[in-house]
């Protein structure tokens, strides 16, 4: 299983090193006339998906190999995303409709006179990036040490990452909470000096985020392959087992949640400054719902698979929203009723299962228990 | 703990005394006192709901008690270890119904019962040593599976995952092995087999079997407890309690 697992893995990130070169190429080299043109934003677009890919992977890390499913994803995606928008936003400096140097216009917009603690040193790139894996991966750190030592597990945990995801959300909205309410941050000019419009930026944003998506992936694939990932896997299958052995399994459950969580918030700071906007609507339960469902689609425990469902159903998504608008979410909906019913290990299952010697055994097995154990 | 140094128990692996667990009301155990000796197999029997399993839930920390006494090695108060502390200390648990990681290869579900440092840390960027995998190849060997240990443990008969967790118990190296109805489902070549291995653990482990079949217990040919009711109600030679009128009456006169 794995072996070949492995195999379609090193061809993923082939495709993905090739696609960090070649799309900057087409973008910025080719002529416009060229039918190989890639206009700014479609590159845009590409990198978003890419952006979806990477939260995927975090997701299917905890949910695929460790058996948490995790519906308050976006939380963590969301918050990387907000530390990326902080810093973009002090950069906006004087070029704000209101000119102030310091504050940023939804500021002096509420006549708040002074920066709110939480957005000193967001000016300082460093820093924020600092935060983009800091505040994440200490509110996963916070949110699995009382979860996991409390025993909440299956859908009880889901029910709680909800909670949590929603509760962000609700505050986020208030302009007293100090991060733009419910407009959130926007409007944003340049990056490291670079200006977003610029085609340049968005070909340089795309590659960043293809090497995002090698480095998460790769990351994954190293915790999963140690033996502190078949552990994890083991806690999936059968926890109190595993405790009886003398596993402190909350432990194992943390780091792959905190690991996850700090993944996801690299790809929201990738996404943000891609799409050009951040507001408390990534907060939303029902963004953390539909990347469960492309990791469900392109196939859990599989990581890779994750990523190709996170772009196959937002590609998708793309086209349906713009062909079919009122049919999307019927077509969501459906999309994940049958690839349960009928591709329990999703897209990726559908490649494995051709090349596999005893694939029926396996298959049935994983189907069996992680369909009893959700 | 005022009688911690005294040598009744000092001398004893497992001390449990006047222990009792309730579940809204029903009296799961009863004032149960057991005494086990370094070196010693004990085979538990009773009948249905006489408190085996909750006996084994007790030791091994899934269960608290409402009151009474439980050490380990003379030292350790295990009512106030959790599970993972309780395994680490060395108490092995094999359950009744066989639960071997059914994804995992075999030799990896050696690999993760296999003493070694169970932090986050040393299984995250530790490294297999040749010590590890010699103790694996020796079990395997012991446990019948050398052929099998490239195969998924989900794929094995019932007998072979008996004999897996087992020798999971093995790789454990416990001080004590807890063992839950280890033939259940077995065929009696089987059984045979399985009672030789268990007495050859035997021979550096002390083990508590619970069982019902007592062509089995015999077989094993230890100092049998009976439980009935959440108490211990005869204790002896399978000879002696089997001679128990009490005993007769439990197991015929339902």
């Amino acid at each position: 299983m794995s072996a070949r697992l492995d195999h379609l893995g090193l061809g993923f990130v082939a495709i993905l090193i090739v696609a960090a070169i070649l799309v900057p190429l087409l973008s910025l080299v080719v002529s416009p006339d060229s039918a190989f043109y890639l206009p700014p934003y479609l590159v845009q677009l590409l990198g978003k998906y890419l952006c979806y890919a990477i939260l995927a992977v975090a997701l299917d890390l905890v949910w695929g190999y460790c058996g948490i499913l995790s519906l308050g994803h976006g939380a963590f995606f969301a918050l990387g995303g907000y530390a990326m928008g902080m810093y973009l936003m002090r950069q906006i400096g004087t070029r704000g409709v209101y000119a102030n140097p310091i504050l940023p216009d939804f500021m002096v917009f509420l006549n708040w006179k002074e920066l709110p603690v939480a957005w000193w040193g967001f000016n300082w790139f460093p820093y924020a990036m600092l935060m983009v894996v800091l505040v994440p991966g200490l509110l996963a750190l916070a949110f699995g040490w009382f979860a996991f030592r409390s025993r909440v597990t299956g859908v009880y945990l889901s029910i709680i990452t909800q909670a949590m995801t929603f509760a962000l959300f609700k505050e986020f909205f208030r302009n007293d909470f100090g991060f733009g309410g419910n407009n959130g941050l926007t409007d944003f000019k340049d990056l490291l000096g670079f200006s977003l419009q610029a085609a340049s930026t968005k070909a340089a944003l795309f590659s960043a985020s293809a090497i995002a998506l090698i480095l998460a992936y790769a990351v994954s694939r190293a915790i999963i392959g140690s033996k502190y990932g078949k552990a994890l896997m083991a806690v999936r299958d059968a926890e109190s087992r595993m405790r009886f052995i003398g596993y402190r399994v909350e432990n194992y459950k943390l780091f792959a949640f905190v690991v996850s969580a700090i993944i996801a918030g690299i790809a929201g700071a990738l996404y943000v400054p891609q799409v050009g906007i951040i507001n408390p609507s990534e907060f939303a339960p029902a963004n953390s719902i539909e990347a469960a469902i492309w990791v469900a689609v392109g196939g859990r425990g599989t990581l890779i698979g994750a990523a190709i469902g996170a772009i196959a159903v937002n590609f998708a998504k793309t086209y349906f929203t713009g062909a079919f608008p009122e049919y999307w979410l019927y077509g969501l909906g459906l999309l994940f009723v049958l690839g349960t019913l009928f591709l329990p290990k999703g897209l990726l299952g559908l490649a494995l299962r051709g090349s596999e010697p005893k694939p029926r055994e396996v298959v049935s097995v994983d189907a069996v228990e992680e369909g009893a154990e959700p | 703990m005022s009688e911690a140094g005294s040598p009744s128990l000092t001398q004893t692996l497992l001390y449990l005394d006047g222990v009792s667990v309730s579940f809204d009301g029903y009296k799961a155990l009863r004032s149960l006192s057991l005494v086990l000796l370094p070196g010693e197999m004990r085979a538990i029997i009773g009948p249905n709901g006489a408190g085996k399993t909750t006996m084994m839930d007790v030791i091994t920390g899934k269960t608290r008690p409402d009151e009474g006494e439980v050490m380990f090695d003379g030292r350790h108060d295990l009512t106030k270890l959790d599970e993972a502390e309780i395994a680490t200390l060395g108490v092995g648990r094999k359950f009744q119904k066989p639960t071997v990681f059914e994804n995992h290869t075999v030799e990896d579900n050696l690999l993760l019962a296999t003493k070694a440092p169970r932090s986050v840390r040393a299984t995250l960027f530790g490294r297999e040593d040749s010590e590890t995998l010699q103790t694996i190849n020796a079990i395997l060997a012991t446990t019948r599976l050398t052929d099998h240990r490239a195969r998924i443990a989900g794929s094995l008969s019932h007998g072979q995952k008996q004999w897996l967790e087992i020798g999971m118990l093995l790789a454990q190296d416990p001080k004590l092995l807890l063992v839950d109805e280890p033939v259940a489902g077995m065929t009696d070549s089987e059984t045979a087999a399985t009672a030789d291995l268990l007495r050859e653990i035997a021979r550096d482990h002390s083990v508590i079997v619970v069982e019902h079949d007592m062509h089995f217990v015999r077989e094993l040919g230890v100092k049998v407890t009976c439980l009935h009711e959440g108490a211990v109600l005869a204790e002896g030679t399978l000879d002696q309690v089997s001679a128990d009128p009490r005993v007769v009456e439990v197991y015929l006169g339902r």
